[in-house]
This record gives C-alpha cells, structure tokens and sequence, in this order.
C-alpha cells in the first residue's frame, strides 16, 4: 500500500471513463451511449469520439434498445445511466434484448450504473440504489462487477472490451479511498485478499469493503484475528481459493449496501457456501427497515439501517460470540 | 405508377399460398395466433418476394443483408412458410411447429433462421432497429433496416422513445411498417387507447408517413414501399398499412377478440375447398 497516497483520489466513473476513453481512441468498435448523464471525462468522448457517442436523452428502455441494435452490428458498447434507472426503469428491455438475446446472438453491451447504495445521499431513494445486485443476479448470463476503488473501476474495461454478454458495472457514485494503489492484477479471480484472518472473514462489496476495513480494525483491536475480502465479482470467481481462505474461518460476514435478505451478496454466499457443503456459520449484514427518507450523511444514515461502521462491528462482535 | 404485372401475379399467389398455409399450420397448432397473423400476410410478401430485402438465405446472418425486425412476434405466424419456401429451413420444419425439438415456437425466436431479434415481447423492434441502422450508417454501409409493428403494439411507450431519437439522428435507413388491424387482445384499438392519427402522429415526431389504405393488396404495399425507398428525405419513413385482422376468415375477421380465437378445423377445410 506504499503508493496508495501517489494516487490522487477521483470519483470511480472518472477512472473508468478514463479507460474507455483510451480505449475508444484505439479502438473504433467501442460506442457510448448515454441516457443523459454526464461527466467531466465524458465531455473529452464527445469532443474526440462524436460519432462513438450518442446521449439518448432521459430513456433508459431506448438506451437499451439502442445499444443491443449497436452491438448486433458490431459494436461493443458502453450504455451509461444512473444505477437504479439503468437496472431497474429498463429491466424487460435488459432481459430480452440483452440477457436473452446474447444467448442466440454474440453481443457485447456493458451497462455502467453510478450510484450504488447510498451514494447519492441527499437525493432519497429514488436515486439511491439497494436493489441491483438482487435483479441482475437473476438474469443467468449477466456479469457483474462491483469494484471498491478508483483502480479497480479502472481496470474493468479492458475486460469487459475482452469478453462478451451482458455486463453490469455497479459504481459508487463518491470519491472512495484508494485501496489498489500497486494496482491491480489478477482479475480473473474475482475477489482479493485485503486482510487475513482467522476468527471471522467479512466478504464485501463496493463501498462496504471500506467498512468492512474499518469494523475489521475495531475488532482486532479486541484481540479478534479478521479477514478482509473485496468480492468485485458477484457472477464468478475463484470458488476453490475463497475456499481455502474462508475454511480457516469459524464464521464468514456478508456486508453489502443493499436490502438484506433480499437476494443480493447476502444470497450469493448462501448458494456458494451450501454448494460447496462447508457448514460454516453466516451473518449478513445488509439494509434493515426498508425504505428511509431521512437525510444525513453517508456514514450517519449507514448506522440507522445496520450497516455503519459502529453497528456493523458490534453486530460481527455479538455473532463471533456465538461460534 | 405502373406495375409488372409479372411480379404482381408472382405476390399475389404468393400471398394466397402463405394464407392457406398459415391456415394449415394453424390447424397442426392450435395454440398459434392466427389472426394477428393473417393481416400481415401481404407486408412481408411483398418485402420478402417483391426485391425490397437483400437477403441469403443460406447465410442468415449475411453481413450485406437488409434488418428486418418482426416485432410484432405473435402476429407472424405466417412468417414460417415464407422463410421456409425461400429456403432459410427446410419444407419440412413446417410439419412441426409448437412440436418437441422444433425451433418454431407459437411465438418466434431468433433460434429461427432470418429471425434477427426475440420479438415475443412487445415494443423492443423499433429501439432495436433505430440501434441497427446508426450502427450501419457510422459504419458507412447502405443496407437498410425494416420493422413490421403492429398497431396495438405501439401502445408500449418504448416505441415513442426510439421514434424521436431516430427522426434526431435522421436514420434514412430505417423504415417502420405498422400493420394497421385496429384490433388489440380485447378489442379495438381505437377503444382502448386511441393512435387517432397514426401517420400524423409520426410526421409529428419527425418521420416521412405514407399510409396504404388497402393492406391486402400487393400492388398498394409494392408502390409505397417503392416511394419509401425513392424518399429522398434525411427523415426515418413510416408506412401505416391498414389491414383487416383474421382476413378472409369469416367470424374471425374484424372479430374484436379474435386475437385468442382459433379456427377449427372444418372450417380451414372449408376454406382451403378441401373436400370431407
């Protein structure tokens, strides 16, 4: 982590469009397409690429729509929206002309969605997102991704431009800390290793990584032994070396930014674990309570569903008790 | 405008041909949709036989190829005997529809040859096409894309989204076919959500309209293909073609639920003047 601090701190959409950028510039396959949202490096795409862009205004089915069209003559395409509208506003128009259609047709449609979780914190529910790993991980053939820092985010086009189907990139919408400032390699794993431990192994997504980090602190603090895994690929990974890593574990911790007990990470690692026979013991720590409304910040409003540093651990702590 | 006579005495047997066909596969399969499907008999004909697609029947995916999107999946039933008779499948595959093993559904599949997309569910033809045809013009290429539609589907909302941003990239290549029946599941159109004017709505949006006020004649649907193709608009083109839902079927035709209405048998036998 010795060069974590060389790396200037940028939103995960930056890092990543950045890649596509690049990889627009080399490759003129790659097609963006837009349903109205924007960045700043987004502005360096349509000023250098115009003819590999197209914003499709607020409509999310025709993004779809159009990107699968786009990809059956070729292209390989990224479609850009917000996180719930992306996943959710166009579900039907994802199903069939993406998830169904790829199986009969090769296609290469990558969906970007910004705002996993509570990333948009002051704009409510409709823009905060805690239900896309649960839909999208029903459709059998979709990809997905859910990196946890800016270099992770970074890295992911190039795989996505190396493989075809469906993909959902899941982002944070905020500037993270960097986790990956060596960089990353190894992707095809699907998950990395931050911390190792013995007692407990917490496995988390995107955001919650940090927390993870931060609980796994506290707890270790208390003489526990915790290990720490970023699972950035909630479709497939590594299974015989996750485990290896959690078998040394009396317990695993799913955290994720999203309804608990609701199909997501949460339902994931139930599945994993159950095929795999271990009999290790689990506690999910997702969002409680449903919708909320209230304002606060990130931090403030995590610790009102559950999942806040402070909750979290003692949740880990009451549950370690109990192995 | 004048006609070959020859190619219109080829459409319209063609036409007949397809019709009792359908009528036959219909009676094989009782669960296919029959009515939507017989309206739309003279549109693809005459886009399939009349030199309006380029198409190679022996490759299906042809990269030269023109699109043709059937997106109104249920009503195209009589689809199976036309890319069986220009050779897509076999004959025979005709024989088993909706059978184990088949790959002709009561609703079509893209596991079909010269199916380009899953049409089953409604509205995604238009969005889809609009994709297909920015796609070949950033691609230089002058193969053009066509979506048969039918009117009920146009309810789906999707559908306006794809019309505006087609009209705002001016996708010339791209031409909709509406199979105009005014007939939905349960009743007409018109009663259910009105398109009032479908050609106005699409001039409105940006799009050249043409309409066909007789959807069954070949010769109609051949002239204003042939105007489609000669507009020297920038604008994406719509033809409204009116056609009579279960045409030619006596108590199914115009019949407002005839969409879940099959025919029995003795009565295609009768039709077809086949004898006890």
């Amino acid at each position: 982590m010795s060069t974590t601090t060389m790396l200037q701190p940028k939103a995960m959409r930056d890092t990543l469009l950045l890649s596509v950028y690049e990889a627009m510039l080399r490759d003129d396959n790659v097609f963006f397409v837009s349903a109205d949202f924007g960045s700043p490096v987004l502005d360096k795409i349509r000023a250098d690429r115009p003819d590999r862009f197209i914003n499709v205004g607020i409509a999310e089915q025709n993004l779809i729509n159009v990107s699968a069209g786009l990809a059956l003559e070729g292209f390989k395409v990224f479609a850009y929206a917000i996180a719930p509208f992306i996943t959710m506003r166009c579900y039907e128009q994802v199903r069939v002309n993406l998830a169904l259609l790829s199986e009969v047709r090769p296609m290469n449609v990558n969906l970007i969605g910004v705002g996993a979780g509570y990333s948009y914190v002051v704009s409510g529910p409709t823009h905060q997102c805690y239900e896309d790993l649960t839909v999208m991980r029903a459709l059998p053939n979709m990809q997905i991704y859910s990196p946890a820092d800016q270099v992770m985010a970074a890295a992911l086009p190039e795989l996505c431009l190396a493989k075809n189907g469906p993909k959902y990139l899941r982002l944070d919408a905020q500037v993270l800390p960097v986790l990956y400032g060596d960089g990353v390699d190894g992707l095809d794993a699907g998950f990395r290793i931050l911390r190792t431990g013995t007692d407990v192994c917490l496995v988390a997504t995107g955001y919650m990584v940090h927390t993870a980090l931060k609980a796994a602190e506290k707890l270790s603090a208390t003489g526990c032994s915790v290990g720490v895994i970023d699972l950035f690929n909630l479709t497939s990974f590594a299974e015989d070396r996750l485990q290896q890593e959690i078998a040394s574990c009396r317990g695993v911790v799913t955290m994720e930014e999203g309804f608990r007990g609701r199909g997501g990470l949460d339902a994931m690692m139930f599945d994993y674990l159950a095929r795999r026979g271990t009999g290790i013991r689990m506690l999910n720590v997702g969002v409680d309570g449903g919708y909320r409304f209230e304002l606060g910040e990130r931090t403030v409003l995590h610790e009102q569903v559950g999942i806040g540093v402070e909750s979290a651990t003692a949740k880990i702590s009451s549950f370690m008790q109990t192995l | 405008m004048s006609h070959n006579n020859e190619l219109m005495y080829l459409l319209t047997g063609k036409a007949r041909w397809v019709w009792e066909e359908t009528l036959k596969l219909h009676r094989r399969s009782p669960e296919t949709r029959v009515a939507s499907s017989l309206s739309p008999i003279e549109i693809f004909v005459t886009l399939y036989y009349g030199g309006f697609l380029r198409q190679d029947p022996a490759n299906p995916r042809w990269e030269e190829r023109d699109r043709c999107i059937i997106s109104k999946g249920h009503g195209s039933l009589c689809m199976y005997p036309v890319l069986a008779d220009l050779g897509f499948y076999p004959m025979a595959e005709l024989e088993k529809v909706c059978q184990e093993g088949s790959f002709l559904g009561g609703i079509p599949d893209p596991v079909i040859p010269g199916y380009e997309t899953v049409n089953g569910s409604l509205g995604h033809g238009a969005g889809v096409g609009a994709g297909m045809a920015l796609g070949l013009k950033r691609r230089g290429k002058s193969q053009r894309v066509y979506v048969v539609t039918g009117d009920g589907e146009l309810h789906e909302g999707s559908n306006w989204e794809a019309f505006m941003f087609a009209a705002q990239h001016r996708l010339d290549n791209l031409t909709v076919i509406v199979d105009n029946n005014q007939i939905s599941m349960l009743g007409p159109t018109d009663e259910i959500v009105s398109h009032r004017n479908l050609a106005a709505k699409f001039e409105a949006f940006g799009w050249s309209a043409r309409e066909v006020k007789d959807g069954h004649s070949v010769e109609e649907i051949n002239d204003a293909l042939l105007a489609c193709r000669a507009d020297t608009s920038d604008k994406p083109r719509a033809l409204i073609v009116n056609t009579r839902k279960g045409n030619k079927v006596p108590g199914l035709e115009n019949a407002p639920l005839s969409h879940v209405t099959a025919i029995k048998s003795d009565v295609i036998a009768q039709l077809l003047g086949e004898k006890a």
